[in-house]
């Protein structure tokens, strides 16, 4: 077979040009330009992988590359192991599937991608601060923002509970196809609300271990409230009085949540949903999806929707996932040319209707596919999903530390310990203090 | 043995033939080493490139540039939750072992009394803990310890006890981890205790028997001496490995909560690959390592001590 190396200078004129050339192929010519080895998260979604399969088979043809993909597996931190495993091989996919932290923590490695990015954004629209904290480094993009696997962990409430112990009626509050109407949609009345389903037998079913989906709800009321514990110049801030609000909040909404929340993973609060005993979780619509499939009187009822907000602000997790160019990859510029092909509005629309709606793109312009707005039952119950009025600032926990300290924050579910330890007795400053000395073996380089 | 020359009869055996017999031999540890070869080019790249590449690690600072030394040590020496996961670490291997060797000392006796003919259905099902891989039948056992679901406590339920928080409470999730690898780890007791108790010759318990010896005095005199290489050898195996397991915590608690229940590996895997700190991670894993040579190297020595009295 005839190949032919796609340069850098093509790229870039192709990227500027990106505007213009949607839907065009970006190497011209009968000539294939060599082979491409992908590394794609493999999507729990059933079906939701047919997407990005037909995507690069599209891309593939078009342009005469030979292409394989192997979806790895984030079960038992498969995708993590090929990602640290690749990085001190120095060899491996050409382009790769990063979760949230990985392109920061393997910046030295990652090609920039700069002259994506920037035509991207110019298309697509502004990326969220949050994508910028985790994707770019000292003006270099690291990588490209991937629709598939990017998600926001708010509330998934339970229609018909909130209502009948909280008296609060969620799709008033958020209604399908209108901008929100919450603004008495506070830390103060989510407390309230809490109270009243403990006591009416559902409890919210919010974790407090230290997996994601736990570390990412105290992340937003920490943001809610200001509380930073280490800031974006890698100051130790954990002393502070917005640290202490978070933690007294936390304290008292423990009291109205399960009592085994410590132990918690990712998939208890999927399962208190299903299962019909809680009135809330927090989690993008895979545990609605669940339901429809094995409690459908249960997903009839769940309406995803916005997080409450704090004194200082109404914060919403948000988990991207990047695709990323290894700068020791043998075949750079064809990796670039397919990242663009699925960074087009019409491919991310393929994804997210693959994954019903689970999939979000990271691109302001891209927030409001049909997909939101007709998924169902009850329909319009992920229109608000990916926060299209811009009513909620994406954020991740331990933001805006900087991320080779914040991931650590994160990884070892340090604002969730604070949180059980002060709940379970122990004085806020020993927390605090205990913290502190957490955060002091972070700092290392 | 067919490796041994034997000389005909009427040869005479000179030092000809003497030198003619070493180059035999010389040829066959030859063949044997070229045998083994493959074996140990595996055993080279799986175990000792590993081994040298993390002691590699361990000497670098985080971002992997750098040669620190032992800094890495010295640093870990200085974190509270470092000594946490040692104290830990020892309690889970220490209280695990002393139970499955317990457990499977009074098990390999009910095992050598059950009659010829039905042992082996018991052998064979006595064996099935240890031989399910340990994360299958850790998530059996997490559903049974699950935070809201647990089959435990649907049980307590029935006679009107509260819920246990099997893994939300840190002594019961420590209790639980060290359960279950009791669990695991026993049948390997139970199967080498029961080969050395076939072992000991009948003829000192009838001896024992003749001078009036109790039962107790018949373990405490006959049995124990007559295990106590195997004994040994077992507790160091199961020392080395209930320390330097991975699979149960992991998947029963993921070292929470609290950290309370973590353990060198899974710490290590926490720091090292979960938090982008590799060089920690490794220097977490091989804390233990001249530790458990130490021990290994006391316990062997007694051994062949033992082995050249007898």
């Amino acid at each position: 077979m005839t190949t032919r190396s796609l340069t850098r200078r093509r790229v870039a004129k192709t990227a500027l040009a990106t505007t213009a050339l949607v839907g065009m192929p970006f190497v011209r010519g009968a000539h294939a330009a060599g082979s491409l080895s992908i590394g794609f998260w493999d999507h729990w979604v059933p079906g939701a992988n047919k997407a990005t399969e037909d995507l690069v088979k599209e891309w593939g043809e078009k342009e005469k590359v030979e292409t394989k993909i192997d979806y790895i597996t984030s079960q038992g931190n498969k995708l993590l192991l090929t990602v640290a495993a690749e990085a001190q091989a120095k060899s491996g996919h050409d382009i790769l599937a990063f979760s949230t932290w990985l392109p920061a923590e393997h910046a030295e490695r990652l090609e920039p991608v700069n002259d994506l990015m920037e035509p991207l954004i110019k298309q697509n629209g502004a990326v969220n601060a949050t994508v910028e904290y985790l994707g770019k480094q000292g003006g270099k993009w690291l990588a490209v923002p991937a629709t598939v696997g990017s998600q926001i962990k708010g509330p998934c409430s339970r229609i018909d509970l909130m209502k009948q112990h909280a008296g609060i009626d969620v799709q008033a509050m958020y209604p399908a196809g209108a901008e929100p109407k919450a603004e008495n949609w506070t830390f103060d009345t989510f407390l309230k609300a809490a109270e009243a389903c403990h006591k009416g037998g559902n409890p919210f079913g919010i974790g407090l271990g230290i997996t994601s989906d736990s570390v990412d709800t105290i992340g937003a009321v920490f943001h809610g409230y200001g509380a930073q514990l280490v800031d974006a110049k890698g100051n130790i801030t954990v002393k502070s009085d917005a640290v202490r609000q978070a933690l007294d909040y936390y304290k008292r909404l423990m009291a109205f949540l399960p009592p085994d929340v410590p132990a918690w993973d990712d998939a208890s609060n999927n399962k208190w949903l299903v299962s019909g005993r809680g009135a809330m979780i927090m989690n993008p619509p895979s545990a609605w999806a669940v339901a429809k499939r094995d409690a459908p009187q249960v997903a009839e009822q769940c309406w995803t929707h916005g997080m409450p907000a704090g004194p200082k602000g109404r914060y919403a997790p948000f988990l991207p996932f990047f695709w990323g160019v290894w700068n020791f990859g043998k075949n750079k510029s064809a990796a670039k040319s397919l990242l663009l092909h699925m960074s087009q509005p019409s491919a991310a629309e393929k994804m997210v209707a693959a994954s019903g709606g689970y999939d979000l793109p990271s691109f302001a312009n891209l927030t409001t596919f049909k997909t939101w707005a007709e998924e169902g039952p009850p329909k319009g119950t992920l229109y608000h999903y990916p926060n299209p009025y811009n009513h909620q600032v994406l954020s991740i926990a331990a933001a805006p530390a900087p991320p080779k300290i914040a991931v650590q924050i994160y990884n070892q579910g340090l604002m969730t310990k604070m949180a059980v330890r002060h709940f379970q007795g122990e004085a806020i400053d020993k927390t605090i203090a205990w913290a502190e000395s957490e955060l002091e073996g972070f700092m290392r380089t | 043995m067919a490796d041994i020359a034997v000389p005909r009869a009427g040869t005479a055996v000179g030092a000809g033939g003497r030198a003619s017999l070493h180059r035999l031999m010389q040829r066959k540890s030859t063949i044997a080493f070229l045998m083994a070869l493959p074996l140990i080019l595996v055993i080279s790249l799986l175990v000792a490139y590993p081994a040298f590449y993390s002691i590699y690690l361990a000497t670098l600072n985080k971002s992997m540039e750098r040669f620190v030394g032992l800094g890495n040590f010295s640093f870990l020496f200085g974190r509270e939750t470092f000594w946490l996961v040692v104290k830990q670490s020892c309690i889970f291997a220490i209280t695990a072992v002393i139970f499955k060797a317990l457990i499977g000392f009074v098990v390999a006796h009910f095992v050598h009394n059950i009659p010829a003919k039905g042992q082996r259905k018991w052998r064979g099902m006595l064996l099935v803990p240890w031989v399910i891989p340990p994360a299958m039948s850790t998530l059996a056992w997490l559903w049974l310890f699950d935070p809201s679901y647990s089959a435990f406590n649907w049980i307590l339920a029935i006679f009107g006890i509260d819920p246990v928080p099997w893994t939300g409470n840190a002594h019961w999730a420590r209790f639980a981890v060290i359960l279950v690898n009791i669990w695991v780890g026993a049948p390997f007791f139970m199967i080498m205790y029961l080969a050395a108790l076939k072992s000991v010759p009948e003829q000192l318990y009838e001896a024992a028997a003749i001078d009036g010896a109790t039962w107790w005095q018949r373990i405490w005199y006959v049995t124990l001496p007559m295990m106590r290489n195997i004994i040994a050898i077992t507790a160091l195996f199961s020392l080395i490995v209930t320390f330097a397991n991975f699979d149960i915590v992991r998947v029963l608690t993921a070292g929470g909560p609290l950290d309370y229940t973590h353990i060198f590996a899974t710490w290590a895997f926490r720091v090292g690959i979960e938090s982008g700190d590799i060089p920690l991670g490794a220097s977490v894993s091989l804390f233990m390592v001249p530790i458990l040579a130490v021990a290994a190297w006391f316990i062997l020595r007694d051994i062949n001590q033992r082995g050249n009295e007898a």
